[in-house]
């Protein structure tokens, strides 16, 4: 029926490590932080014709619960980073963020007073996306990046 | 300067030196529009005439104009349209560098209050008589003007809190 009439009366043998950074890296849920015009492009990155799902991705949470990864998607203002800090923080760990853009990497065009020059300045961020906006390619781009991350990671402790 | 005033502006101007002589300093016209420069003090009787006897209805914006080392530095702009006679304006008031204050026209335009807010964050000018007169984009507790031509183009480091990135622990 399943996977055993392939592999015929056997059995499989692996890591809990390597079992479990293959489900964690291909149900990567995104929360979808969208601040300004890399939002549109973060869409159509969930839309059909780029199709997040390819990479277990289509679930756009917008509870931070639930979600994995989050994406800044634009211009961070510094009345803003209160409240990204605060979901980021509600988020469960194990997680992951990613910079989408010129804006949310480095502040970008917005070089003055009321913007926050890059969102690494209270997000650890895993991965930054050039362009303004990016192209939906550079934010998959971007999550086979995380991916690759969360494969290489030790994911199980020995909890002393 | 040869003004080019169609036969509504006209009469605005006209009605206008006529019923405000006192407060009417100049009028003058720059890319296809029409300032009136007026002074700050009978605001509030001005606009109500603009509104009620020559039908200049609707507010469009307030905004400010950091003139700096110009004498009387800022300038508060008030846009001005006449939906029935299709004509746009712009009332000029000038206010000294040191205390800027001028009579709030929310009791004309409701609408009016937010802009005059907008105009007080960015530079620090006050309105008497404003029904809710606080900051508008800034925080609360930000003592600068970030309009003002002496304000740094990156803002003074550390005068806004960035939120705290260590996790709170027991």
């Amino acid at each position: 029926m399943g996977i055993e009439s392939s592999l015929g009366d056997g059995f499989l043998t692996t890591k809990v490590d390597a079992l479990t950074n293959w489900a964690r890296s291909n149900a990567a849920w995104p929360m979808p932080m969208g601040l300004a015009c890399c939002a549109i492009e973060m869409m159509a990155f969930a839309g059909p014709k780029y199709d997040a799902a390819r990479f277990g991705s289509e679930v756009m949470r917008f509870s931070p619960r639930q979600s994995d990864v989050m994406i800044v998607a634009g211009w961070v203002n510094y009345k803003m980073a209160h409240a990204i800090r605060r979901i980021w923080d509600q988020m469960p760990d194990p997680k992951w963020c990613i910079a989408m853009g010129a804006c949310a990497s480095t502040g970008g065009m917005h070089r003055c007073y009321g913007v926050v020059q890059g969102c690494d300045n209270f997000l650890p961020v895993d991965a930054y996306i050039s362009g303004c906006p990016p192209r939906p390619d550079a934010l998959l781009h971007a999550l086979m990046k995380i991916q690759d991350k969360i494969r290489t990671e030790h994911s199980v402790t020995l909890d002393t | 300067m040869n003004l080019e005033l169609s036969e509504t502006l006209q009469n605005t101007v006209d009605r206008l030196s006529d019923k405000f002589e006192d407060s009417f300093i100049k009028v003058y016209q720059s890319t296809g529009d029409t300032f009136i420069l007026v002074e700050p003090q009978n605001i509030v009787d001005i606009c109500r005439y603009l509104k009620e006897e020559l039908h200049y209805i609707y507010l469009t914006d307030i905004f400010g104009i950091d003139r700096f080392t110009s004498e009387d530095r800022f300038e508060v702009v008030y846009n001005l349209i006449s939906l029935r006679n299709r004509e746009k304006l712009f009332l000029k008031v000038r206010l000294p560098e040191e205390e800027p204050v001028m009579d709030s026209i929310t009791d004309v335009w409701q609408s009016a209050s937010w802009m005059e807010r907008e105009v007080y964050d960015m530079f620090g000018i006050k309105f008497n008589n404003h029904p809710d007169f606080r900051r508008i984009f800034m925080p609360e507790d930000y003592n600068y003007f970030p309009l003002r031509k002496e304000f740094p183009l990156l803002g003074i480091p550390g005068s806004i809190e960035l939120p705290n990135s260590t996790p709170d622990t027991e």
